[in-house]
């Protein structure tokens, strides 16, 4: 059945922009991206928007759908009320290029700064040998697919450009986990957990765990492991329990 | 990247925005490199990363981001023959059941190569981090798939592209290898030297972001763009697929091969139309689902083809021992090669039988238990849950024919990967030979390995070759290059770029589609040919900077000489084979199976006609041969 929906998209540029009303027709069972290619087919041939896989399998499409990070292809209609208007709007922590297209390119110098897999030597027939109970942590970690919804609503950067530089974020902190975790890395687990830029910064508000369209726990199966590593000793839950009803809150006026 | 140009605010447009100096040199910033990789998917990358090991300065170009190509979307696995699961299997037995599955019209020393290379380079990635799902005795796992007789497929669930892309992905970033991220080449230069072979002298492209151009200086330009399933109205592809590669090495005077097969994957989703066409993965059979009709019947074994009866089970009981027992029983025929199932089930649907959105049904909720599934096939479990409301464990999918993959690609020299441009090399899904008529699931993720790697290799030691004597790049060249990228914007009241990509996706899909006949074929080339002309006269709104209609238009006309090679290969020949079906020449045909269908394009426009010749296979080498023999199923 289809109906019209009323869209506000924000349109601009680094210069500035604002939300731009349309009204789209749309058909049952579609999801958002569907009715933005639909007005870039009919009403606005210029509008910015990045994709590939419409199967929530490549992470391009990510934006901010009524202010809640996620990703337009597995966005279903179904989800609001056909009268509702819904607003969809570029990630926030990182610059606009145009429309809902945002300049990522901090997560991609974040990943150069990562130390590489260090593998020992293989065994004497020239494959390795890992059981699959070792493996599926960090196969878990590897389900990411590099969406960067998570580095968008972490609130260390989100609206705090100064912290940047320091602060590599909840994907990058992935990988270190990864890394940590991977039973035939060689690297030294001390110093890589050490080294995992900005992550006395995080305090465990678990928002990045909430908006993972892989569902990783990033949190709680990454971030307070490799925590534990730097402090070698195990973490404190009240403290951490302390730290995140205080991050809730902030989180709404944000 | 860092652009190197800086001049002083240019003159623009007055509404579109538009650099109104495109054709001063000082309006592009200009790369020299020994090596431009076109594409960043698995052979992209892997050729990035060979090319790189060889000593060559390299430079990866890309339409998307890093990590976001096709490559990502691959679920089922990389075939090769490993033995890890059942240590009968070897290169042999891979590189017959490649060119079975091809319908023996594949280039036969690549599939060798293929067949003999792939355990190296999957080893390879678990060098560079890649976590692969295990066998009991930590190797690395392999699963079952259509048209392998031995579980081949190293996988990581059904996410095994993702794992890939990301490993490569990582290795280039950590070998500090320039990646020029949501970057469009529109041109290969090339120079053609007087009663010699044109070789390569770069490439242009435009910054997606800002609409500038880019000029790459580089004696080899390696082809991984993939394919060019865009032209269908029902794809499990991206907008990336348009041809692009295919359409840029007819220009620079390469040729095509096989065009006319295009593989439709039986399985996509069908419902809902938001999702029609987006890959259902080849696991779900391997895993033990099964196909039924409306009549609850599981309609295969009706379709078994005398060419692989002796392969397969034509009973439920012996099909069903097959999960447990290899070694005992044949193996159900759901997992036939593709084109059969695919043509299968559109038979199906044709005779009324098929499910109520014109699907049919795909079945693993009734034959393993939730945990199962879940556990193998966590993104189909999601993917049905999420975009479509149905729990795969719980009621059967709802699948038909997508448009998947094409078989045909640039012709190249087998070991070296090079076209017949000096310095072209193609590798991929845009190379064509290796795949034949058809292409066994899993055989393509080895493939951007194997001949990534071979072509990175080569264009690597052919810049060195050279290295004394660079082609020329002659500046008229690069203006008229940027004045053709935008010519779009200076046409008024000309067409909508997404009208005609609608319109010839209506096309394909109608007259070119799985089943094929002469008269269809023939009003597909007029039509095809009114949409080209149509396409002269594009307009485009807005300006430069991340425009997707402008992108569309540049893309268009790629997809209109690649879909033109398709329906011209189509009508010319005239049997049934792989991922050619011919209504009226049903049957495959031993004169058809001896010849590769060429294209060209004389004129070095891309309006011009494309020009179609005959060619023979290369013949097997005796000992190959006798592979095929011993069992008696040439
Ligand atoms: C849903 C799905 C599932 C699949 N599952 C499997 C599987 O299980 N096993 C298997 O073996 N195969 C599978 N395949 C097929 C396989 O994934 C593809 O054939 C393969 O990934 C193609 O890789 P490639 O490196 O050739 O190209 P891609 O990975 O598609 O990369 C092409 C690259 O070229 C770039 N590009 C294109 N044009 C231009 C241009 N003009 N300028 C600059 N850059 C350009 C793109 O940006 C991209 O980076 C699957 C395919 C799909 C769609
Ligand atoms: S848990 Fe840490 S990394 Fe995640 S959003 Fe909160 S502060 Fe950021
Ligand atoms: S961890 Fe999850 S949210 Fe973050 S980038 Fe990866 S997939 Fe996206
Ligand atoms: S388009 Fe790939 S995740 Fe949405």
């Amino acid at each position: 059945m289809a109906y019209d929906l009323k869209m506000r998209v924000w349109r601009g540029d680094s210069r500035g922009g604002d939300l731009t009303d349309y009204t789209v027709s749309v058909e049952e069972g579609e999801v958002v991206l569907d009715a933005i290619h639909r007005l870039q087919a009919t009403q606005a041939g210029d509008l910015a928007v990045r994709w590939n896989c419409k199967a929530g399998k490549c992470g391009s499409c990510s934006a901010e759908i009524n202010g809640r990070p996620r990703l337009m292809c597995m966005t279903r209609l179904a989800d609001f009320h056909q009268a509702e208007t819904i607003t969809v709007t570029p990630m926030r922590t990182f610059p606009v290029i145009r429309d809902l297209v945002t300049d990522v390119s901090f997560n991609y110098e974040k990943a150069e700064q990562l130390p590489s897999f260090a593998p020992g030597p293989p065994d004497a027939d020239g494959k390795r040998r890992m059981m699959q109970s070792d493996v599926e942590r960090g196969q878990e970690f590897r389900k990411c697919i590099e969406c960067f919804l998570c580095q968008d609503v972490c609130h260390v950067v989100r609206d705090h450009e100064e912290n940047k530089p320091a602060f590599a974020g909840p994907r990058f902190f992935l990988r270190y986990a990864e890394l940590d975790m991977h039973p035939l890395d060689t690297n030294d687990r001390r110093a890589l957990a050490q080294g995992a830029a900005g992550l006395g910064m995080c305090n465990i508000t678990k928002c990045c765990t909430e908006v993972c369209p892989e569902n990783i726990k990033i949190t709680d199966n990454a971030i307070i492991p490799m925590k534990e590593r730097v402090v070698d000793r195990k973490y404190d839950p009240v403290v951490w329990l302390g730290s995140k009803i205080f991050r809730r809150d902030r989180r709404e006026e944000v | 990247m860092v652009s190197t140009s800086s001049t002083p605010e240019p003159p623009r447009h007055p509404m579109t925005g538009n650099r109104m100096d495109a054709g001063s040199d000082t309006g592009f910033e200009t790369h020299e490199y020994d090596v431009v990789v076109i594409g960043a998917g698995g052979a992209g990358l892997r050729a990035a990363i060979a090319a790189h090991d060889a000593g060559a300065r390299v430079a990866v170009v890309c339409k998307s981001l890093l990590g976001k190509a096709h490559t990502v979307m691959a679920e089922g696995g990389i075939a090769a023959a490993m033995g890890n699961v059942y240590d009968e299997d070897g290169w042999r037995v891979h590189f017959r059941d490649t060119m079975r599955g091809g319908k023996m019209l594949n280039n036969w020393r690549m599939a060798q190569l293929h067949a003999q290379e792939a355990p190296d380079r999957v080893l390879e990635l678990e060098e560079w981090g890649a976590l692969f799902d295990r066998t009991p005795d930590g190797l690395i796992s392999q699963r079952d798939f259509g048209g392998h007789k031995y579980a081949r497929l190293a996988h990581v669930g059904d996410r095994t592209g993702l794992e890939m892309i990301r490993t490569l992905q990582q290795r280039a970033v950590s070998l500090g290898i320039d990646v020029f991220m949501e970057c469009t080449v529109t041109e290969i230069f090339t120079d053609r030297p007087k009663g010699a072979r044109p070789r390569v002298s770069g490439a242009f492209a435009y910054w997606r972001e800002t609409g500038r151009f880019v000029v790459f200086r580089s004696p080899s330009v390696v082809l991984a763009t993939g394919g060019i399933g865009k032209s269908y109205q029902v794809t499990s592809n991206s907008w990336e697929y348009t041809g692009d590669g295919h359409a840029l090495a007819l220009r620079a005077g390469a040729s095509l091969i096989n065009m006319e097969f295009v593989q439709f994957h039986p399985t996509g989703m069908v419902w809902p139309p938001s999702v029609r066409g987006i890959l259902v993965t080849e696991s779900v059979r391997g895993d033990g689902g099964v196909l039924k009709n409306s009549e609850g019947e599981r309609f295969m074994f009706d379709y078994i083809p005398e060419f692989f009866r002796s392969e397969t089970a034509d009973t439920v009981e012996e099909a069903e021992g097959w999960y447990t027992d290899k070694k005992n029983h044949r193996r159900p025929p759901e997992l036939l090669p593709r084109d059969e199932v695919a043509r299968a089930i559109n038979a199906e649907i044709k005779a009324g039988r098929g499910s109520p959105h014109g699907g049919v049904f795909l079945d693993i909720a009734s034959r393993r238990d939730a945990d199962f599934i879940r556990r193998r096939l966590p993104s189909m479990y999601h993917q049905f849950k999420e975009l479509a409301d149905v729990d795969i464990t719980a009621e059967p999918m709802e699948v038909g024919p997508t448009c998947h993959y094409v078989m045909g690609g640039v012709e190249v020299d087998a070991d070296t990967e090079e076209s017949r441009v000096e310095g072209l090399y193609a590798a991929g899904e845009v190379a064509g030979g290796m795949h034949g008529s058809n292409r066994l699931g899993g055989n393509s993720l080895s493939d951007l390995l194997v001949f990534g790697r071979r072509a990175g290799h080569n264009a690597a030691y052919h810049a060195q070759r050279v290295n004394v004597r660079r082609p020329d790049l002659p500046d008229d060249e690069v203006r008229a290059a940027a004045d053709r990228a935008l010519a779009p914007f200076e046409e008024e009241g000309g067409e909508n770029p997404y009208t005609i990509q609608k319109d010839l996706q209506d096309v394909m899909q109608r007259l070119v589609g799985i089943i094929r006949k002469a008269e269809e074929l023939a009003d597909s080339l007029d039509e095809i040919e009114r949409l080209k002309d149509r396409a002269k006269r594009l307009t485009v709104e807005g300006h430069r900077q991340y425009n997707p209609g402008w992108h569309l238009a540049l893309d268009l006309t790629n997809m209109l000489v690649v879909s033109e090679c398709i329906a011209k290969a189509a009508l010319e020949r005239e049997e049934s084979r792989g991922g050619h079906t011919r209504d009226d020449y049903p049957k495959p045909d031993p004169e058809w199976g001896a010849r590769n269908l060429v294209l060209t394009l004389p004129g070095d426009a891309l309006d011009s006609a494309v020009h179609l010749a005959h060619q023979p296979l290369p013949v097997m080498p005796d000992e190959l041969r006798a592979l095929f023999e011993e069992t008696g199923a040439s």
